[in-house]
């Protein structure tokens, strides 16, 4: 039991990453008709908003403190961090420690200008083009996104603490009655997953509760009508992909924690991303989170060591099977409706 | 000629003798000049360019006539490559076997993955593909180690039981892939003043295989299976009301071209016998669906073309380092050698792929016809100024 349960809050974390993931690809298909190659670069943005920012708040300058000298008897220098000498040693040490929660703040307004950015820039010229030329050219666009951070940050994952106070796990057993220690979970990932679930209960309550998420469902289930009532689609859609560039940007921020990014985070995500999209039926936002939950979860059950036992390596294609299988009984996916994205 | 028409038989012929002038075509500087570093006329990067050149054609068939596009043909490189291997560790370490066996197993592959695959068309096929060959290299890089060798790859080694022939030569060394006794990896070198240029049996091998998949691929494209494909690229609901089924269509293009991507893995391991999983990952299969769209997709020619410059510009544009930057811009004065070399560099070397990706977008963006519609452009160009009406028909119509 304990084990399961355990299983269960693993996959929490990464279903929550897909799920995010998966919704905003959902919401570019869904609305504009795109598919969105380069949302795995997005995520891998987000991320490396959250690396850039703990950087910003390190830089430092050099003063040379009398009071402490090395072994040779030279006064030694010290780094001081600017946020440190501008805050107090205090406040400044507490904001590098905070600077991934803090990233999330920087990383919506950059990633919505990236969005609106991407849209206007190139997609807005994609949308009467095949699938096909969807496909290459944010594909194209995904791999000049990664190298250039790349380019910038080398390849080797880059280590992103969280603050200190959700440093440690906590301790599942006692609360469910089990015995102490049975069941840990470390802090930051259940921040990760009530993040991921505000975020998410705050695009669905927007798309329920105000005029332009009316709309925008609207749009989803039929767009051409929602043309001819003379609605402005163009700037919709701009939002909704600022929206969805958010999302995904988020996602990479606070993720990063949990798995150090490095320059191919974003396409190893994005392929399971897509397989989840697929599973949860194209077009359909809650068959993207509960698909994501879904395969994130059976994942982490495929990598019990009981389980690899007697199936190895299952943990490595499970989501690929459950997708294929999903495909060949469900062809719409879980919650596909008919007619989206089909030629 | 050969069952071909006019200009079918003209473009083979050309493509014939371009393959045969490879040597001399592809090494234009003289050795030791400073331009030595662009030439591409030995045996190695000639192979690469004609395994490239059979990979995209093939791929050509499935994506150019059909309109399927598969994100996961490198995975039948790189089961052409793994199964080519294991024939030359048990069997022979004679190609042709080796060659024949990459072709079959990867057919059978290409039947079980597109048979799933192909029940859905459009963006779902395109996931589906990519999720099979994202599936088949976790399975090579972990699970399938004992078969696929892992994270070091599959190589030949010296107590290899082989059937036919022997496990180890008199030197104790492994033997070489042979084609009925030639190596591949002979090659004589003739000067002729400041030029070297190779000839390798392994290259001319390659070429000859080349020849025939690309012989191949014309009668397929003027063949009334092509027709089919085409049909089902333009218009698959019309086609279906016509009473025609088009899945055995689109298996069959989908088998055919996952077996030239065998030919080409297996080819690859004839060359040089090791194979990596690394071969299979998603990446690669963009490269051959962007030398496909480089090329021209749907055109005869064009996936060569494609290949050429992808694999060409992958291998000479990737030894570029910043040395070579320095030593090109050493007569300029330094400020301006330095500013250059600050904004060349991050295209070049290691940073290969950003000059990729940027070369992909750009395709598809202002150019999908390709090259050879950018061919055609420029011809038209030409055309015009003589004062001949613009022909428009030439464009419309599909493939070359």
């Amino acid at each position: 039991m304990e084990a399961i349960i355990l299983q269960v809050l693993n996959g929490l974390d990464k279903g929550s990453a897909y799920a995010l993931i998966a919704l905003g690809l959902t919401l570019i298909f869904g609305t504009l008709g795109v598919v969105n190659f380069a949302h795995g670069a997005l995520f891998m943005l987000g991320a490396f908003i959250a690396v850039t920012l703990r950087r910003v708040f390190n830089l430092s300058f050099q003063t040379i403190d009398e009071t402490r000298t090395d072994f040779l008897g030279n006064a030694m220098t010290v780094n001081t961090p600017y946020v440190e000498h501008w805050f107090g040693p205090e406040v400044g040490s507490t904001i590098i420690d905070w600077s991934v929660p803090l990233a999330v703040l920087v990383a919506i307004p950059i990633m919505g200008l990236v969005g609106v950015i991407m849209e206007r820039g190139l997609i807005k010229h994609f949308y009467k083009r095949p699938h096909a030329d969807q496909i290459l050219v944010t594909f194209g666009l995904a791999i000049v996104l990664q190298e250039i951070i790349k380019a910038f940050y080398g390849a080797n994952p880059i280590p992103t603490p969280a603050p200190e106070a959700f440093i440690g796990s906590f301790d599942f057993g006692v609360l469910l009655g089990f015995d102490p220690f049975s069941i840990m979970y470390p802090y930051w990932r259940l921040v990760y997953f009530g993040f991921s679930a505000v975020i998410i209960g705050a695009v669905f309550a927007f798309l329920r509760y105000t005029t332009f998420g009316m709309v925008v469902r609207a749009g989803m289930a039929d767009r051409e009508t929602v043309g001819l009532l003379g609605i402005d689609i163009d700037r919709r859609f701009v939002i909704m992909f600022a929206i969805a560039a958010i999302v995904a940007g988020l996602a990479g921020v606070m993720y990063t924690p949990i798995l150090s990014p490095n320059y191919h985070i974003g396409m190893d995500f994005l392929v399971l991303s897509f397989v989840v999209v697929v599973v949860g039926g194209m077009g359909s936002l809650p068959g993207a989170v509960a698909a994501g939950f879904l395969l994130g979860i059976l994942q982490s059950f495929a990598s019990m060591s009981q389980i690899i036992e007697i199936v190895p390596g299952i943990n490595q294609v499970i989501i690929y099977l459950v997708a294929v299988v999903v495909l060949l009984t469900r062809p719409r996916g879980l919650m596909g409706r008919k007619g989206v994205m089909e030629e | 000629m050969l069952g071909l028409n006019k200009a079918d038989a003209r473009l083979y012929l050309i493509v014939v003798a371009m393959l045969v002038l490879a040597p001399f075509l592809l090494n234009p500087f003289p050795e030791g000049s400073g331009m030595a570093q662009f030439n591409a006329g030995y045996p190695d990067l000639m192979q690469k360019l004609v395994i490239f050149g059979i990979f995209a054609v093939g791929y050509n068939i499935l994506f150019g006539l059909t309109g399927y596009l598969s994100f996961g043909h490198a995975a039948f490189l790189g089961i052409g490559s793994f199964s080519g291997v294991w024939v030359m560790k048990l069997l022979t370490m004679n190609v042709i076997p080796a060659l024949l066996v990459a072709m079959l197993v990867s057919g059978v592959f290409a039947l079980a993955i597109g048979y799933v695959s192909l029940r859905r068309s459009g963006i779902y096929f395109s996931i589906l593909t990519l999720a099979f060959a994202q599936m088949c290299y976790s399975l090579a890089y972990s699970v399938l180690t004992p078969i696929t060798g892992g994270e070091t790859g599959l190589t030949l080694s010296l107590d290899d039981p082989r059937i036919l022939g022997v496990s180890q030569t008199e030197t104790g060394n492994i033997p070489v892939p042979n084609l009925f006794g030639l190596d591949m990896s002979a090659a004589t070198t003739i000067d002729v003043g400041a030029w070297n240029f190779t000839f390798s049996a392994g290259y001319y091998f390659a070429a000859v295989i080349m020849g025939f998949a690309f012989y191949f691929s014309i009668r397929l494209f003027r063949s009334p299976f092509g027709l089919m494909l085409r049909a089902i690229k333009s218009n698959q609901t019309r086609m279906s009301y016509t009473g025609l089924n088009p899945r055995p269509y689109t298996l069959a293009a989908f088998v055919i071209s996952g077996m030239y991507a065998g030919l080409a893995g297996g080819l690859m391991v004839a060359m040089d016998p090791l194979a990596g999983s690394e071969r299979m990952l998603w990446t690669a299969s963009g490269e051959v669906v962007l030398m496909t769209i480089l090329g021209g997709a749907g055109t005869l020619i064009g996936p060569i073309l494609g290949a050429g410059v992808i694999a060409y510009l992958e291998s000479i544009i990737s030894t570029i380092g910043s040395t070579v930057l320095y030593n090109w811009f050493s007569g300029l004065p330094e400020g301006l050698s330095t500013f250059l070399v600050n904004i060349i560099y991050p295209f070049v070397g290691s940073g290969w792929h950003l000059t990729l990706g940027l070369v992909f977008m750009l395709v598809v963006i202002f150019l999908p016809g390709g090259i050879v519609e950018g061919g055609k452009r420029i011809g038209g160009i030409f055309r015009r100024k003589n004062n001949e009406p613009s022909d428009t028909k030439t464009a419309a119509e599909p493939g070359e």
